[in-house]
């Protein structure tokens, strides 16, 4: 009896110790890319190819979600505004909402399941194949090699990705009120500049860094502590993106409450 | 010049693989570690380029301990003990002549030229010229191992560690490795540690053997040594005749 009412407590117990491992790992690794940060000469040719293939490969995703996504925002205001509030609000709420949270927030979990995941499965494959290993046996420090290009890349290119999205998603969503919700471009714009502060800007490329920093770290994390073979490389994929979508998230609110 | 391993004691979680291991690779010679698969002998040789530390014991290369070397020191160390691994390790997004230049990129002393050279002398030595623009998947198995030793000897190391040279192989092509193992002791004088258990492989190419059976050095000797022997565990392993351990356990 007394073992089936410890029960939950137990796995809430074996669940902390978990997260608290996967944590201080993650936090290790870190420290190690920091640490490794000295060997300019080996993550310095790489960063260049992982800025092409972390942000601007991720670029057509990025977009097209924020196409549909300035579109619905755009007849979402509209309709939600009816008669009471006056129609280029439309622009102030596409506009808000692009730079302050879907922009960054949207782009952010899509990379985390197009980046992350690619990370953590070609870390992983290279951890279960030995590569790694045989990394370390040719000199090179892996942490170096594989980490820091990547996190570098990551943390200076979803920035930018997520700019292009929010404008994209303005666009769109300008687009959609002249064309379906005959509102002109002078009132869209209006409404657009109406709350328009430039810290909204810092807020968001501030959030997307970040995002930027937990999706290729996690994702080195997960691949670096791979084992097994396609099976544990598939645990460490989807852990990958899971995880990162999850700190995406609680950093969000995180960077609500600190900076609004 | 030896590679000195000295009471090793190595374990992962409760599995306690290795329990007090020694043995000795001398200058000029290949030394072959026999066991079952699963006793530990590729966790031996990761010992030697310190990818993996020891709970107890030391390794020494050259008299140097290993445990004790900062990263940099290992960083020397790695460039004069050349490591093949079980499925060669090559790296997927790379040619071969990339996959081999690898480790002469972390050499400041070679040259762009210099380089050039030695990635094709290393692929001549090992019959891959021709392959150099190949990606890693476009090679047949034997293809493969020959590159990872072509990989391993680029930088012209004193000693060579092969993990599981012949596993999968067909027979001709074991064969063709055997003799590509010869020719780095006799051409270029490499000191061998191959790890195996494939008992025709290891009889062609070892100076001198050890097995190892239950984390210890169950012998060390020559090969005719090891023919002779009346060990049950040692005979049954070289003749693949399980009944003998039976009765020896």
């Amino acid at each position: 009896m007394t073992r089936t009412l410890l029960a939950p407590v137990r796995a809430l117990g074996r669940g902390t110790r978990v997260f608290t491992l996967a944590v201080g790992s993650w936090g290790s690794l870190v420290v190690d890319a920091v640490r490794a940060l000295r060997w300019v000469q080996i993550w310095a040719p790489l960063t260049l190819r992982q800025m092409t293939r972390i942000g601007v490969d991720s670029v057509p995703i990025a977009l097209f979600i924020a196409a549909f996504t300035g579109i619905v925002l755009a007849l979402q205001a509209s309709y939600t505004f009816t008669g009471a509030i006056p129609l280029y609000f439309v622009g102030v709420l596409v506009g808000k909402t692009m730079m302050l949270e879907l922009g960054p927030v949207l782009t952010g979990l899509a990379l985390s399941g197009r980046v992350g995941a690619n990370i953590s499965a070609e870390i992983g494959t290279m951890r279960v194949t030995e590569q790694i290993d045989a990394l370390e046996t040719l000199a090179y420090p892996p942490v170096a090699y594989l980490v820091v290009p990547r996190v570098i890349a990551g943390t200076i290119m979803f920035p930018l990705v997520t700019a292009l999205a929010i404008a994209m998603g303005i666009v769109a969503g300008w687009i959609t009120a002249i064309q379906l919700l005959e509102l002109s471009t002078p009132e869209f714009v209006n409404g657009l500049k109406l709350f328009f502060l430039p810290f909204d800007v810092t807020y968001a490329l501030i959030k997307a860094t970040s995002f930027g920093f937990v999706v290729t770290s996690i994702g080195c994390h997960f691949g670096f502590n791979t084992k097994g073979g396609a099976e544990g490389v598939g645990r460490s994929t989807t852990g990958a993106v899971v995880a990162s979508s999850m700190v995406i998230l609680v950093l969000d609110a995180f960077w609500a409450v600190l900076l609004l | 010049m030896s590679i000195e391993i000295d009471g090793i004691h190595k374990a992962f979680g409760a599995n306690q693989v290795l329990r007090g291991f020694s043995v000795e690779a001398r200058e000029g010679e290949t030394l072959v570690i026999l066991g079952h698969s699963g006793s530990g002998k590729s966790v031996t040789i990761k010992h030697v380029v310190g990818l993996l530390q020891p709970d107890e014991g030391e390794v020494r290369v050259d008299g140097e301990r290993v445990g004790g070397m900062d990263i940099e020191e290992l960083f020397s160390l790695r460039r004069k003990v050349g490591f093949v691994f079980q499925f060669a390790a090559l790296f997927d997004s790379m040619s071969v002549a990339d996959n081999v230049a690898m480790g002469l990129r972390r050499m400041k002393e070679v040259s762009d030229e210099e380089r050039e050279e030695r990635v094709r002398e290393a692929l001549r030595v090992v019959d891959l010229v021709g392959f150099e623009d190949r990606a890693p998947s476009e090679l047949s198995g034997g293809q493969r191992k020959r590159a990872g030793i072509a990989r391993a000897i680029a930088t012209r190391p004193g000693y060579l560690l092969y993990d599981e040279p012949t596993t999968g192989l067909d027979p001709i092509t074991r064969a063709v490795v055997d003799r590509l193992i010869n020719r780095m002791k006799d051409e270029l004088g490499v000191t061998g540690i191959v790890i195996t258990h494939d008992m025709e492989s290891a009889f062609r190419v070892a100076d001198r053997l050890a097995m190892l059976y239950e984390g210890k050095c169950r012998l060390e000797g020559t090969p005719d040594e090891f023919r002779n022997s009346e060990d049950p565990v040692v005979r049954a392993f070289i003749e693949g005749r399980p009944e003998l351990m039976e009765e020896a356990e």
